[in-house]
């Protein structure tokens, strides 16, 4: 009998021998749809470079994927990515990484490069936690929630990140949860081939640091809330701010055709050419 | 002008214009910055020029995300650099500490002004000298450069491209507000008379997983994006191929060693010095654009038939400690002279102090450069 291996088996990197997720972690979920969806498109891992963060996950590229792969700072893979994809216009250029990395600390390159749009597709997988440090607080954890950096409960407003992007530029923007497998590949195949900022938010399910701690449940629990929790753009149009409150909005929120980075600056290197000659 | 890469021609420009077509000269393809007094003649200059030779200056939204995106560039294969003040380096600090951690060519050029803090813009301190060596977390070995005129800052931009390259690390110059913004005779050659290296990097097809990318002392071929190398590149504590070793110390140990180890096997021939202390007594050792006081004191030393000398440091990072207890042997005093409150002074009292007497002679005040009137007579002190 021949030895049975994972068809995506082929995009992972042959050092690797386990996976460094904790149990019932949703970042499994979004590993598995970043490659179905690059298998889906006929594309090699040759055909990108990732950029990762700091956080759980930041370790979905880096070492997972045998590609070129760069893990770098806290809070900062898209501003590292703008130099890459400014170096290798060609290649897909690919970020994927935490709420925390995005959004807290690295949340001015989030929004500046959505208004560049600057063609890459950055994945943020929100489980609305520090888990790697140990479950502190994030700007994306619910009001009132206990965590170890607010064992009286969160005292500050969330963000909502796909709006936030939105309304800075982005020309794609999309948000399932793990709950969403097949939808969130496609989402991220119109994203590879997005001309400009292309950007998915994905909730991904921490039974762990955020499960465990708040109360909220095993990985099983958290799926099916956020099942309950979703809801598409047409319903959610039909409701007021406040019953939206506890909502997730999941779909392909913004998908616009608009000026491009990249092409912008192969027009301005023409006109300086132009100018001395 | 031209359009072309290299300006060949005599001018009289101002140094921070020299470093910016310095670094065209070199083969500069990718910078980014953020505006900030004193340096932004440079990146002015980059914005106008790099677009005509194909290349391009991007404004980012601070310096966090400009020495990111220089670092990203050259792992894409460009030619990178940034340029900005001690602002500015205060920012990036933590990304330049990453540079250094997964050996990423770049040039960082320091137009230093008065600090500490926001300070004094326009005026230019040698306040950011530490900083440059020591200002990221952790051990690590840097080069540093130190011009003193406008033709300087030409000539060391090259050379730090150069050096950059070479050894596939970051290389600061480390320039002032006087020197930034003097206007002086500035000769750039022919395109041929100018040397330009360029990073080795592996053969191409070469087994992805057979590529050590990363901490040889005699410096790794870079596995550049793109090329199909499969890089694992990360900050973290890797080994030779890359790969993160966060569990074993001696992993660790090796990643901090062969890091420094690389530029420190190397510092014969980093080390730039002017030497011109040939039987003084009494020696001036100065940098940047104090040394160009300190060489007008010790000529009129001279004709008043005292035994005084110069020794400048070009390099000042790494440090040329042989090099300063080699002059120290043959001197009686030696007198340190920087624009700051004694920073490289410590490092230069270590080395020279068991042979000679050592002592620091500040500006007047922190911001002028030391008028020769004052280092003379300092010279006439100790030669009683």
């Amino acid at each position: 009998m021949s030895e049975l291996v994972h068809p995506l088996h082929r995009f992972i990197r042959p050092s690797v021998k386990y996976s460094t997720f904790c149990p019932g972690c949703g970042d499994g979920t979004v590993t598995q749809a970043i490659l179905r969806a690059i298998d889906g498109l006929g594309m090699n891992l040759d055909d990108f470079v990732f950029v990762s963060g700091i956080g759980c996950a930041a370790w979905i590229p880096s070492p997972f994927f045998n590609a070129d792969v760069l893990h770098t700072t806290h809070g900062r893979p898209i501003a590292f990515a703008f130099g890459i994809k400014m170096g290798l216009p060609d290649k897909k250029v690919m970020v994927v990484s935490g709420d925390g990395d995005l959004v807290a600390i690295g949340g001015n390159h989030l929004i500046q490069n959505a208004r560049r749009n600057i063609e890459m597709v950055v994945l943020c997988i929100n489980n609305g936690i520090y888990g790697m440090t140990g479950g502190q607080a994030a700007p994306t954890t619910p009001m009132g929630i206990r965590t170890t950096t607010t064992p009286y409960g969160t005292v500050e407003n969330i963000f909502n990140i796909s709006r936030l992007v939105m309304a800075a530029g982005a020309s794609f923007v999309a948000c399932w949860t793990a709950a969403h497998p097949k939808q969130l590949t496609n989402s991220i195949k119109k994203a590879i081939q997005k001309k400009g900022f292309a950007f998915i938010e994905v909730f991904s399910q921490c039974p762990i640091q955020f499960g465990r701690k708040t109360g909220v449940g095993s990985a099983v629990q958290m799926l099916e809330d956020y099942k309950k929790r979703s809801i598409s753009p047409k319903e959610a149009a039909k409701l007021s701010e406040e019953e939206l409150k506890d909502r997730i909005v999941v779909g392909e929120l913004v998908d616009l055709e608009k000026p491009e980075m990249l092409e912008e600056v192969k027009k301005m290197k023409n006109k300086a050419r132009g100018e001395v000659e | 002008m031209n359009g072309k890469r290299v300006q060949t021609g005599r001018y009289f420009m101002m140094g921070n214009v020299a470093c910016a077509e310095g670094a065209l000269a070199a083969g500069c393809e990718f910078s980014a910055g953020y505006p900030i007094t004193p340096a932004t003649e440079v990146a002015n200059r980059l914005a106008e020029r790099l677009p005509q030779v194909g290349g391009a200056f991007f404004q980012m939204e601070d310096e966090i995300s400009a020495i990111a995106a220089v670092v990203g560039a050259s792992w894409a294969g460009k030619k990178s650099m940034t340029v900005t003040s001690g602002p500015g380096i205060s920012l990036m600090l933590e990304n330049i500490g990453f540079a250094i951690g997964v050996e990423t060519p770049c040039v960082i050029v320091n137009v230093q002004r008065g600090a500490p803090t926001t300070g004094m813009p326009t005026v230019g301190v040698q306040g950011d000298m530490v900083q440059a060596k020591r200002g990221s977390h952790g051990d690590y070995e840097i080069i540093a450069l130190c011009p003193s005129s406008p033709q300087e800052m030409f000539d060391h931009t090259v050379i730090a491209f150069n050096y950059a390259e070479r050894y596939r690390t970051p290389v600061f110059i480390l320039s002032d507000a006087f020197v930034g913004h003097m206007r002086e005779e500035v000769v750039i050659p022919e395109p041929e008379k100018i040397k330009t290296e360029y990073r080795k990097i592996p053969e191409p097809g070469t087994d992805p997983q057979k590529i050590k990318g990363f901490l040889d002392e005699d410096v790794a071929p870079m596995p550049i994006f793109g090329r199909g190398f499969k890089a694992h590149v990360t900050s973290s504590c890797h080994d030779e191929y890359g790969k993160r070793n966060l569990i074993d110390i001696s992993a660790l140990d090796n990643f901090i060693r062969k890091l420094s180890n690389k530029i420190l096997k190397h510092k014969e021939e980093i080390t730039l010095i002017e030497r011109d202390y040939e039987g003084a007594e009494i020696v001036l050792v100065s940098y940047g654009a104090v040394a160009r006081a300190a060489a007008m004191a010790a000529a009129q030393g001279r004709k008043e038939g005292i035994p005084v000398g110069t020794l400048r440091l070009i390099t000042v990072w790494p440090f040329p400690g042989e090099e300063i207890e080699k002059m120290a042997r043959g001197a009686k005093h030696v007198i340190v002279l920087e624009n700051n409150l004694g920073q490289i002074y410590p490092y230069i009292k270590a080395e020279a102090a068991h042979d000679a007497e050592v002592s620091f002679l500040p500006p007047r005040l922190v911001g002028e450069i030391q008028d020769p009137e004052d280092i003379l007579r300092k010279i006439r002190e100790v030669s009683k």
